[in-house]
């Protein structure tokens, strides 16, 4: 295939061209910056939160005022929930992996240490914690009933006797990997604290892309606490496999029957509140699927109705040629290699846009940096579209008779 | 002219009605993208009080200092999105602004009369009188505490209608009182509807969410040891235990707005914030100058990133789709127009001039942006439905189209299509008629 008559051809509709390939450059940067979004919001969502989540959900209580025996009623809605029917363990807590909302502590190596060697997220909880979320106890031992004390609301600032940690924070704070039995410094006046126990995985509460949690997704610690508060609080109950529509009925009807005197607020599968926190970067990808789809869909069309028209243009050239000898094929060839060459500068003027566009983006949005192989893979995506798209004009074209160079214009 | 011109517009359009069809869909379908996210960025991006935003301020001081321990980094300025209760009283004991409140978001059980019905959580602001004064908060019925049941740290309640409905049926219900975590208030006012979007004097927690069912005067839920709902932020210091302990600690957790109407005022009051801090300093509570911030509601918004970043790349990405359909429809109507050339020649050759051509054509392209840009607005109306299934109910509440949004489409689609096409406008004017002429 010769280039030579082709690029002369394009000089006589430069802006035509130029138009085209100007199309395919935003199309190639918007597409792989839009697929680069659309892969890390699905990994994030993908994310495991440590909980056995397909059995776990999340009750919701506060108590009407202040009562005086909390720690008692306490007690008694755990031993209630625990002795439901289907139900594994139960357990009442500050927060939850995906909640939005919880407690944060820097942990210090050193007392007179400045600066926290790590943030983590601190969730609350008695010997049932572990089983009531259903993690896996990896090193160490668990809670013993003689650890855990009640701690009355977040003004509360006693600190605990030992604490469990995840494995992450445990390879972060000792990378040796002999983190049990090491003590740590938290916010609390409280001096030392022992790691007693390391548990497999336990997500943070704050999953929002580039969100406060996202630099310390899963360093979370068990403190041994009954949370004794006049906040609403959450119960975690694990249930038997397929037990949780009977227990989700059960539950609320048991506690009602203990006390009257609760507000039981949101009650949700630990399914549903995953589905919930991640229902905006779910909506991100649709959108942006819809809108890349769009964008292909546009650009194609672009490339058929301008194409389209240069075949028009050229009825009689091309009659001539096939009458002089030209095949079919080398004047669908003809098409395509002008469309390629259209669209290799586009891709190469995209490449570097997409480039530049993720930079930008590095700098304005909590964004990471584009895989040089996601700006490959969209500009053959691009070609491969340019070449699609040029194929029903260009067999038109082919399909000129050679008889038309005979006929008068 | 313009009619004729408009008729040989349709005429023309009519001829080559696959280019005309491309043509409109790809306006329309960048209309229709760029608008649907324009329409969520404009709700975010909404200035939530127009007729005072420029007059109310977030006030910041810096009580953590150069050698803050905490765990979560103010801004680079060293600045925290909250104050404590110290500075919150001596700020609202000062009295330097116009107005000012101190607050905090709370909430509690709230007990119905009737004992068949149970007991229900309500969300409270804890405020104090000037709350509603500065914010234009509207009154149905009764109205705001006094500055002196502030002082008093009355049991009275500002409630909103919805929850005046939800526990009387309606109706005038000021004078009575609602029970709240087994105490009973009672109410002063009822508030109509009042959700300004985003929730700018707190933007901490759900600023697209609703508001508070229940308003309390500040000093009265303090004494009640309400806690707050919102974020508390502790220095490295948490200070002593309990309620009181919170109370001495330098622990952030309360928001402070001001109103002041004039220049002069937000000039003496920054001065009296200074002041302020330079006392504390010589108190030794700060070891550190005098560090204070006041922000109006819209520089209050920008720095608190109330548009959130997937708006923002969603907007970018729409807009750069829009930029490629009005690229497509310019190549497009370049290959109309060309292939129009010898009519173009007759027209010239028959004494129409220059002018007259680029005029008709201009029609032609803004007939086509006026087509594409009502497509768009149903596409906006549909990417809108498709936005309300998809996002949380939190950014569902910021997909309603306003009729400035319709304007903007069409004006945007008009405008944007006509810019496009006077590239082959003005190739069709340079048409040689003799040339044309001649080919035929």
């Amino acid at each position: 295939m010769e280039f030579g008559p082709i690029i002369s051809a394009m000089r006589r509709n430069k802006v035509g061209a130029i138009l085209i390939a100007v199309q395919m450059a935003i199309t190639l940067a918007i597409l792989c910056n839009a697929l680069f979004i659309i892969e890390q919001r699905v990994a994030l969502s993908k994310r495991p939160s440590g909980a056995d989540e397909a059995n776990v959900f999340i009750m919701d209580n506060q108590w009407v005022g202040n009562p005086p025996d909390v720690s008692a009623r306490l007690q008694g809605d755990l031993a209630a929930l625990r002795s439901l029917p289907g139900v594994q363990d139960a357990f009442a807590t500050n927060s939850f992996p995906m909640s939005g909302g919880g407690s944060t502590e820097g942990i210090r190596l050193h007392p007179d240490q400045k600066d926290a060697t790590a943030l983590t997220a601190l969730y609350f909880g008695d010997e049932h914690a572990i089983a009531g979320f259903g993690l896996k106890l990896v090193a160490g031992r668990n809670f013993n009933p003689g650890d855990v004390v009640d701690k009355l609301g977040y003004t509360d600032l006693k600190g605990p006797t030992g604490i469990i940690i995840t494995r992450i924070l445990a390879d972060k704070l000792f990378p040796g990997g002999n983190a049990v039995g090491q003590s740590i410094y938290g916010a609390a006046p409280t001096g030392q604290t022992p790691i007693i126990g390391i548990v497999d995985r336990l997500q943070v509460p704050w999953i929002s892309a580039g969100g406060w949690g996202s630099k310390f997704n899963d360093s979370s610690i068990i403190e041994p606490f009954n949370f004794i508060s006049v906040y609403p609080y959450h119960y975690i109950v694990h249930t038997q496999p397929g037990q949780m529509s009977s227990v989700l009925q059960a539950a609320p009807k048991k506690l009602f029957d203990i006390s009257r005197a609760r507000v039981i607020g949101k009650t949700q599968t630990m399914s549903a509140a995953r589905a919930d926190a991640y229902k905006d970067d779910k909506g991100l990808v649709v959108i942006l699927a819809v809108v890349c789809a769009s964008l292909l869909a546009v650009t194609a069309f672009g490339i058929v109705g301008l194409t389209s028209y240069w075949v028009a243009q050229r009825r009689r050239q091309i009659g001539i040629r096939r009458a002089l000898g030209a095949t079919r094929n080398a004047i669908i060839q003809y098409f395509q290699t002008e469309n390629l060459l259209i669209a290799g500068a586009g891709a190469a003027i995209g490449v570097a846009l997409a480039l530049s566009l993720n930079l930008w983006m590095v700098n304005a949005f909590a964004m990471q940096r584009l895989n040089t192989s996601y700006a490959l893979i969209g500009a053959i995506v691009v070609l491969l579209l340019g070449q699609a798209a040029v194929l029903w004009p260009a067999l038109k074209a082919a399909s000129i008779p050679p008889a038309l160079a005979t006929r008068a214009a | 002219m313009f009619n004729y011109y408009f008729g040989l517009a349709i005429r023309s359009l009519k001829r080559n009605i696959v280019l005309t069809v491309l043509m409109i869909a790809a306006v329309g379908v960048g209309i229709g993208a760029s608008m649907t996210t324009l329409t969520v960025f404009r709700a975010m991006d909404s200035d939530p009080i127009p007729q005072k935003s420029g007059q109310l301020f977030a006030v910041q001081i810096d009580n953590w200092g150069p050698d803050s321990k905490s765990v979560v980094s103010g801004d680079k300025e060293r600045f925290q999105e909250q104050i404590s209760y110290i500075d919150a009283v001596g700020l609202m004991n000062a009295k330097a602004a116009h107005r000012q409140t101190a607050m905090y978001k709370t909430g509690a059980a709230l007990t119905p009369a009737n004992p068949q019905l149970l007991p229900f959580q309500v969300q409270i602001r804890a405020t104090h009188t000037d709350f509603f004064s500065m914010f234009d908060t509207p009154f149905l019925l009764g109205g705001a505490w006094s500055a002196d049941d502030d002082k008093n740290h009355a049991d009275l309640a500002v409630i909103t209608q919805k929850l005046n409905d939800k526990v009387f049926g309606g109706g005038n219900s000021v004078g009575k009182t609602i029970n709240l975590d087994d105490h009973e208030f009672r109410i002063v006012g009822i508030l109509g509807l009042w959700e300004p979007i985003p929730q700018f004097y707190d933007l901490n927690n759900n600023a697209y969410g609703e508001g508070a069912e229940v308003y309390l005067p500040f000093t009265r839920a303090i004494d009640g040891q309400m806690p707050s709902w919102g974020n508390n932020n502790c220095n490295g210091d948490v200070g002593q235990p309990g309620w009181e302990g919170r109370l001495r600690s330098e622990c952030v957790w309360l928001q402070f707005w001001a109103e002041l109407p004039t220049a002069a005022d937000v000039d003496g009051y920054r001065a009296f914030l200074n002041n302020y801090a330079s006392e504390q300093q010589r108190l030794g509570r700060f070891h550190w100058p005098a560090h204070t911030r006041i922000r109006d509601v819209r520089e209050w918004l920008v720095y608190q990133h109330a548009v959130s970043d997937e708006v923002r790349i969603l907007v970018l990405v729409s807009f750069s789709f829009l930029l490629v359909c009005l690229l497509n429809a310019m190549g497009l109507m370049l290959a109309k127009i060309m292939g129009r050339a010898g009519d173009i020649g007759v027209r010239r050759a028959l004494g129409a001039s220059r002018r007259a051509i680029f005029a008709q054509c201009l029609i032609e392209a803004s007939v086509v942006g006026l087509a594409g840009g009502l497509l768009g607005l149903a596409l906006t109306a549909l990417g809108l439905v498709g936005l309300r299934s998809l996002l949380s109910e939190e950014v569902s509440r910021l997909t309603h189209f306003s009729p400035a949004d319709i304007s903007i489409a069409i004006v945007l689609a008009v405008v944007a299509t006509t810019l496009a096409g006077l590239y082959p406008t003005w190739r069709a004017a340079q048409v040689q008629p003799a040339w044309q002429l001649k080919a035929q």
